[in-house]
């Protein structure tokens, strides 16, 4: 992966040394809060509803082992013996004192870390593919690209005060496993007939209270002109994005308002200008950063021959891994959702004991995903027995990966200051209402994301079952909406009609999985029934008990 | 009328008041112009020769569509005074340099010392913008 030269290294000692500097001066009382306010939110600190809440950005969402281990020690030293992975990528602390922040930036610092831009109305941290490098079924590894995207993106000076955040993700699968389309730019590497990389150019998505599916603005662009079609874009959100009202400054809006042909047009403009300036780094430039992502050392003679003997062990070997470009090798998935558990939430030693796997038998490699789980990427088969076994003994063996307890769900109204609900209770109370192993894979893949508020942190519009928390008179309510779905075939879920209390969402999720069970023809996901049959037959089942309850 | 003038050019203070850009167009013998931030760059550029001050205002230190004007103005060649005016703070200055602004008239005195110390914040700088700065890439793979 890559490393920092000098220059990386003295660009995050330079941030540590401003930040220590401004917390300070908001000590001291030289600043005030509304003032330290943007400078502690370009840092990834927020003031939440019981202590600070630092975000460390996990670029791409790839660490090394050393980098993993750090994070367990920072949960343990500064936090309370836990971390929160989120929906993009990075790792949160709940439980932080603003005296200690600029010392965690330090001890991130040590092994290439930071929190750079993870709040703020900028360019944040760039999220990609998981298994990035290692999947089957990669065109192009997006890795080097996304790194030069970050190196371009941080103390971006013209857009650190954008209308609104600003999120890029980054594949180079014909399979999306990073909700491209749902981000502010979305770019995937592809292929020509000439065999040529190019970068198609989705933007204008995202979620939040409007959501919206990227329209392609840029087909195929060449990957040396990237950052200059990126500054385009960027330029023309900036100038004529809106700042009247937050809830329609982020790019969909404009996109969506002008149009995706005028807004093409005006960054073709703005692009042709562009290129006449060099912006772009130098082929040198991202060969030298593709260096760092040449195939690790392989063994040629690995063989895909494995003991499935032990049931438990196969199920989850079923469940939980996924095809490697490398034979005898495997990706495996560490599901951060056991049963009644936090959704991303893990302790410091499960997260070192991680970092221990990850030395010893991936490579010294770990990937953080958006659905908020962690991956071992490049794992021999004959390792897979030992590696599951460690796990379990951690309880991190859940082999629940894409069933309906491996539950996204943002932190809800109890840590955010933004949140109108709870999430975590729904979680887990679905969770173990269907905690039987057996029942969930009978379920099949279901997609199952819970948001506390609009803002949709927890990507309900992109769940199979979605679930908003609202605040109804002061009472938490529960939305319940079905048909979402993030990949290739990315929708917006449909609100099934009147929300619901805890409970009675719980309930009607699984009435919900009763009609699935009923109505689906061989080989359909529940997805594929709802897209077939529509909402009525769910709708009924949904409503009827309810009013027959009394 | 502005208190204080944080200035990093060597040329004379042009003292002319700046126009809007809705009327500049018109006074043919206006010099300086004052860009507020919904408005056009791009509509200044044919009449940059006879422009010795261009002042971009900053209502509220979030708005950045000033980081955009200044760049444009920059990247076609106005080699006249640049001025960001408003709610200009300390920990913006460095980022406005890098657009191109030489003068500051911020709303809120910033001590000259804290002004520099401002700037030399970052040792290197990873993007090529108008500044002349050379972008690390730029380092690490000399010509």
């Amino acid at each position: 992966m890559y490393q920092y030269d000098s220059y990386d290294q003295s660009m995050v000692d330079a941030r540590v040394a401003e930040f220590r500097d401004q917390v300070q001066r908001r000590l001291a009382g030289e600043i005030t809060e509304d003032q330290f306010k943007p400078l502690r939110l370009k840092n990834g600190l927020y003031l939440q509803l019981h202590a600070y809440m630092l975000r460390v950005a996990v670029p791409y969402g790839t660490l090394s082992s050393r980098q993993m281990r750090l994070l367990g020690d920072i949960a343990d030293k500064y936090d309370r013996g836990y971390g929160h992975f989120t929906t993009r990528q990075n790792i949160q602390y709940n439980w932080i004192k603003l005296e200690d922040a600029p010392d965690i930036l330090a001890d991130l610092a040590s092994v290439e870390m930071h929190a750079i831009q993870t709040s703020g109305n900028c360019i944040r941290n760039t999220t990609s593919d998981q298994f990035a490098g290692a999947a089957a079924d990669e065109l192009v590894d997006p890795r080097p690209y996304a790194e030069l995207l970050r190196q371009w993106s941080t103390f971006h000076p013209e857009f650190d005060y954008l209308p609104r955040k600003f999120k890029i993700a980054m594949i180079g699968s014909e399979t999306d496993r990073a909700a491209m389309k749902l981000h502010d730019i979305g770019i995937q590497l592809v292929k020509n007939d000439a065999g040529e990389i190019g970068c198609k150019f989705y933007v204008g998505g995202g979620m939040g209270r409007t959501p919206m599916i990227a329209p392609v603005i840029g087909d195929f662009v060449p990957p040396l002109q990237m950052i200059s079609y990126l500054e385009a874009c960027l330029r023309v959100y900036n100038r004529y994005g809106r700042r009247d009202n937050k809830y329609k400054a982020r790019i969909k809006i404009l996109v969506h308002e002008i149009g995706a042909d005028e807004y093409r047009r005006q960054v073709e403009e703005e692009f042709a200008h562009i290129l006449t300036l060099g912006l772009e780094p130098p082929a040198a430039e991202l060969e030298r950063i593709k260096g760092f992502f040449e195939q690790p050392g392989f063994d040629a003679n690995a063989s895909d021959d494995l003991d499935l003997s032990d049931p438990d062990f196969a199920l989850w070997v079923d469940q939980n891994t996924h095809a490697h470009k490398q034979t005898g090798y495997t990706i495996v998935n560490i599901s951060l959702k056991p049963t009644g558990g936090i959704p991303g939430d893990a302790s410091a030693d499960q997260i070192r004991l991680m970092a221990d796997l990850a030395l010893e038998y991936s490579f010294d490699e770990l990937r953080v995903t958006h659905a908020q789980n962690i991956v071992l990427p490049h794992v021999k088969k004959s390792d897979l027995y030992t590696i599951w076994q460690k796990l379990d003994e951690a309880g991190l063996a859940n082999a629940n990966l894409d069933l309906i307890s491996d539950i996204i769900a943002c932190p809800g109204l109890d840590y955010c200051a933004l949140a109108n609900a709870r999430s975590i209770p729904v979680a887990q109370k679905i969770s173990e209402r269907f905690a039987d192993l057996g029942r969930q894979r009978e379920l099949g893949e279901l997609k199952l994301k819970i948001s506390g508020c609009i803002n949709a942190c927890g990507h309900h519009h992109a769940g199979h079952i979605g679930i908003l928390g609202v605040d109804r008179k002061g009472v938490e309510n529960y939305q319940l909406s079905f048909g979402g779905s993030e990949g290739a075939d990315t929708s917006l879920g449909t609100i099934t009609g009147p929300g619901f209390n805890e409970d009675g969402v719980v309930d009607a999720v699984e009435k919900a999985t009763d009609v699935y069970l009923a109505q689906r023809t061989e080989g359909e996901r529940f997805l594929d029934t709802y897209r077939r049959i529509g909402m009525a037959p769910f709708k009924e089942a949904i409503y009827a008990k309810e009013t027959a309850n009394g | 009328m502005v208190e204080q003038t944080l200035r990093y050019r060597n040329d004379e203070p042009v003292n002319d008041p700046a126009v809007t850009v809705a009327t500049f167009a018109d006074q043919s013998n206006a010099t300086a112009v004052r860009i507020e931030p919904g408005e056009d760059a791009r509509a200044l550029l044919p009449h940059l020769d006879r422009l010795a001050l261009v002042e971009v205002n900053f209502p509220t230190y979030g708005d950045g569509r000033g980081y955009s004007a200044a760049r444009i103005l920059r990247e076609h060649g106005y080699a006249g005074e640049l001025r960001a005016v408003g709610d200009v703070l300390i920990d913006q200055l460095s980022h406005m340099r890098r657009c191109g602004f030489d003068s500051f008239a911020p709303e809120q005195p910033i001590a000259a010392e804290a002004a520099e110390k401002a700037f030399a914040t970052w040792p290197d700088v990873y993007q090529k913008t108008v500044d002349g700065r050379p972008a690390i890439w730029a380092k690490r793979h000399p010509a």
